[in-house]
């Protein structure tokens, strides 16, 4: 049994790379060149490396944030919107507060804490008190979201000089994520991801609010016959996820960018939905697989330099190993129903 | 190939004469997990006759129909019509072949127009123009009148019956089968769906009528089969006497031992004419239950028990009247506060609205542990616990197996285990269902063990030995109003069988 299980978890990743092979050669590029330009564009510099880490953390901490509401059985697709929001709000405060970095810092992770929670419960808001599936809501706040920080950009926040897609003005150094030496990744946004992901997953091992949102996300007439508060976890769940992805957006602007720009979710938000989906909705899996889909995202832009091939290719090798893997699992599923129907007919 | 507006001829006219066609199932078998809906059905419909499929819901019957009709593909089995074998599973080669099922809620699209309806699925192409004159003249000969322009939703259940007869038999059907087709229409509209039914049939037409309703039966057909636990136990030309129907319906039912008569103490459930707001609901219910009394609901599954037990669950807020629990008034509360007054309700569908699949029988007692209140969770403890009160309840099982690997009656025996100590009120629908013996005895003793320690039991049963051994008092439902109350000491399995049809014993 246990060779087969490491064979069934090994075949979607190897069918992925045969069709990623397939895909390569058909626009003429020779496809290890393509693997080694990946690697090395990804982990083989200082600034690689510290590209990687810097997507890794807006994307592992909208991933966690998703475990939460995938188990309570909700599509968050609004986490991009709330990665946004948390992006603004941090940038508010960077751009209104003058303060040393230690107190400015904390006051913009909060702001983007803020910023994501209050985004996440208004989808849930629509859902609970306004019946509107939390995938539409969601949906339709991220273009409201994604429409907001372009109007601040080339609006009220706009570049001293002339307004431009491109960004608002470099925040006050106060307002950087403190880095060492030539590695641009800043250690508190990696400390601070990596907090929320132990965070989250002791949440939903070890506590009541946990077991609950599962019970919730599993079968959410039977929780509410048992008595739980379906309302309030579902709530509960938009907060949270809110609040992470939140998190994400003002690190992602003040690490990363060290400004607001339009694009500042850079897609986290929905890649993190296909981190979740290959880890199983479980959280202890979500760190190193959201690793490698940040070395696969930074990667691939090596593609286009080098091969001039277009970088959505890594998107694309993304979404085919997930698709993969779903369809692995489904036919597993699959096997399993017609085994057990087996046994019981003969039983 | 003939033209669309003579596809509709009186059947019989076709390949066998009126009174000759028949139509036979053989050994049909269909189960879905544990259950056999239907375990070797054999049965003959002949033509011009109209046949009556009587048994209680679950018996089968709707499986067997579905079957017929291709709406289900069947694990074995065939259908056999004029001595031709039909498909299996699929309506379109069912209607094809002349067989339409009319279900028990009539399958039309509520935006769309009555010739939308009309045409839908027909797969003919034909002009709407000509579909509406075909329309007009099958309709007329029944003495159906319909606007082609009107949205069906404007309709009533009863016309939505009417023109789905009417396209089932433009499409060609000669054998129509009928799923409890008087669920929700007016006394006249069943008047002349049964007139039509009769007329269809001396037209040399097979037509099956389900029901669970004996007066209904015993007006319209000619022929009976009654089907229990998904075979048929009987046939029957009709008239015939009830009590013979009745008997073969609910099988032969054991006087039971007499009970101990249960030391009843205060006042724990009133209601004070209440109605509850749903559907199939449509008495008004006075009733006081005591600490230690045992009340069943009898009567045939949808007459009202299941929107009444819920009501009282605090699930479904009543439409008029009172509900009080304990002397609190708690007709406007919500359902957490009936729980915290005491109550717990056990609903049918355990895996539905009782456990949760995915979750370990662990995970489950610590959901439902009340007392025990913290953030984190102690696993540990949790599973040692688990581990005795698994032990206790004789489930079969680890702390680590889901509710969803449990047998039935394992999961019963969770459900039970999960329950609060010291309830006021218990409210059950099917306390047994699908159990062994010996699984039903062990439940029934746990449950007389709270009744006497004060809590009042109500539950719903089918199983009329289950209601008369354990009930002290019966509450008999008939469309949606309590027909009867009776002592349980003072009726037998027939006079309750002759109730929950509906009709005093002569």
């Amino acid at each position: 049994m246990k060779p087969r299980r490491l064979l069934s978890g090994l075949l979607p990743l190897a069918t992925a790379l045969a069709f990623g092979a397939l895909l390569l050669f058909s626009v003429d590029a020779p496809p290890l060149e393509a693997l080694r330009l990946i690697y090395r564009g990804a982990l083989g510099s200082a600034g690689g490396l510290s590209s990687t880490l810097m997507a890794w953390v807006p994307l592992v901490l909208a991933a966690a944030g998703l475990v939460i509401t995938f188990a309570a059985g909700l599509w968050n697709i609004g986490i991009e919107g709330q990665i946004v929001m948390g992006a603004i709000a941090a940038t508010a405060v960077a751009r209104l507060v003058e303060a040393p970095s230690a107190l400015l810092l904390p006051l913009m992770f909060l702001a983007g804490l803020a910023g994501g929670l209050l985004w996440g419960l208004l989808v849930g808001s629509l859902r609970v008190f306004g019946r509107v599936n939390e995938i539409f809501g969601g949906l339709g706040l991220d273009f409201v979201a994604t429409g907001l920080v372009v109007y601040l950009v080339i609006g009220p926040w706009k570049r001293a000089g002339s307004a431009s897609t491109s960004g608002t003005d470099l925040f006050a150094r106060e307002a950087w994520l403190p880095t060492t030496g030539r590695f641009t990744a800043s250690y508190v946004a990696l400390a601070v991801a990596a907090a929320a992901v132990i965070l989250v997953y002791l949440l939903m091992r070890g506590t009541h609010f946990g077991l609950r949102l599962r019970a919730l996300g599993a079968n959410s007439r039977s929780a509410f016959l048992m008595g739980i508060t379906t309302n309030r976890h579902l709530l509960g769940a938009f907060a949270i996820c809110g609040a992470l992805a939140g998190l994400g957006g003002a690190l992602h602007a003040s690490g990363f960018h060290h400004k607001l720009v339009p694009a500042v979710s850079g897609g986290y938000g929905f890649l993190g939905i296909l981190v979740v989906l290959l880890a199983g909705f479980r959280a202890a899996w979500i760190a190193p697989i959201a690793l490698f889909f940040a070395v696969i995202s930074v990667g691939s832009t090596q593609l286009q330099l080098t091969l001039q091939l277009d970088s959505a290719l890594g998107g694309v090798l993304q979404g085919v190993l997930v698709l993969f893997t779903l369809l692995a699992g489904g036919w597993q599923l699959r096997r399993s129903y017609r085994r057990r129907r087996l046994t019981q007919e003969e039983g | 190939m003939p033209s669309p507006s003579s596809a509709w001829r009186p059947p019989g006219g076709g390949s066998s004469l009126p009174g000759t066609m028949s139509l036979e199932l053989r050994g049909i078998r269909k189960r879905y997990g544990p259950v056999r809906a239907c375990d070797g059905v054999d049965l003959r419909l002949e033509a011009g006759a109209i046949h009556g499929l009587l048994g209680e819901n679950g018996a089968g019957k709707s499986t067997l129909m579905k079957v017929l009709s291709g709406f289900i593909s069947p694990d074995a089995g065939e259908v056999v019509l004029d001595g031709r074998a039909v498909p299996l599973g699929s309506t379109r080669a069912a209607i094809r072949a002349g067989i339409g099922m009319l279900h028990q809620d009539p399958l039309v699209f509520l935006p769309f127009t009555v010739l939308d309806n009309f045409l839908l699925g027909s797969g003919r192409r034909v002009s709407r123009r000509v579909a509406a004159r075909d329309l007009e003249r099958v309709s007329g000969e029944f003495g159906f009148h319909f606007d082609p322009d009107a949205p069906v939703r404007s309709l009533t259940v009863g016309e939505r019956q009417q023109l789905e007869i009417t396209r089932l038999l433009w499409l060609g059907a000669r054998v129509l089968i009928l799923d409890e087709p008087t669920t929700g229409i007016s006394a006249v509209q069943q008047e002349r769906l049964f007139a039509t039914l009769r007329a269809l049939a001396a037209k040399g037409m097979i037509v099956a009528f389900v029901s669970h309703k004996l007066e209904e039966v015993e007006a319209l057909c000619t022929r009976v089969s009654v089907m229990r636990r998904g075979r048929v136990v009987g046939e029957a030309a009709l008239p015939c006497p009830t009590e013979e129907l009745v008997g073969l319906m609910f099988g032969r039912v054991l006087t039971p031992p007499p009970r101990e008569a249960a030391a009843v103490g205060d006042t724990v459930l009133e209601l004070e004419r209440m109605s509850p707001g749903e559907r199939g609901a449509a008495g008004e219910h006075d009733l006081t239950a005591r600490a230690g009394e045992v009340i069943g609901l009898a009567g045939l599954e949808g007459s009202g028990q299941r929107p009444f037990l819920r009501a009282c669950a605090g699930l479904v807020r009543p439409a008029a009247g009172r509900i009080r629990v304990g002397g609190r008034d708690l007709t406007a509360a919500h359902y957490r506060d009936f729980l915290a007054a005491g109550v717990h309700f056990l609903p049918a569908g355990r895996l539905e609205e009782g456990l949760i699949g995915g979750l370990t029988i662990t995970e489950h007692f610590v959901l439902t542990d009340r007392g025990k209140r913290g953030i984190t969770v102690d696993w540990p403890a949790a599973e040692a616990d688990a581990a005795r009160r698994i032990e206790d309840n004789l489930i079969v099982g680890r702390p680590g197996s889901t509710a969803g690997e449990l047998s039935g009656g394992n999961q019963q025996r969770l459900l039970l285990a999960m329950m609060p100590p010291g309830l006021r009120l218990l409210l059950m629908e099917h306390p047994t269902r699908g159990l062994d013996l010996e699984s039903a005895d062990w439940v029934w003793r746990r449950l007389t063990e709270r009744a006497r320690q004060g809590t009042a039991i109500v539950f719903a049963s089918a199983d009329l030995d289950e209601l008369l051994r354990y009930s002290d008092r019966i509450l008999v439902f008939f469309a949606g109003k309590v027909l009867k109350e009776v002592e349980a000491a003072m009726v037998d399995g027939e006079e309750l069988g002759y109730l929950i049809g509906g009709k005093e014993r002569p």
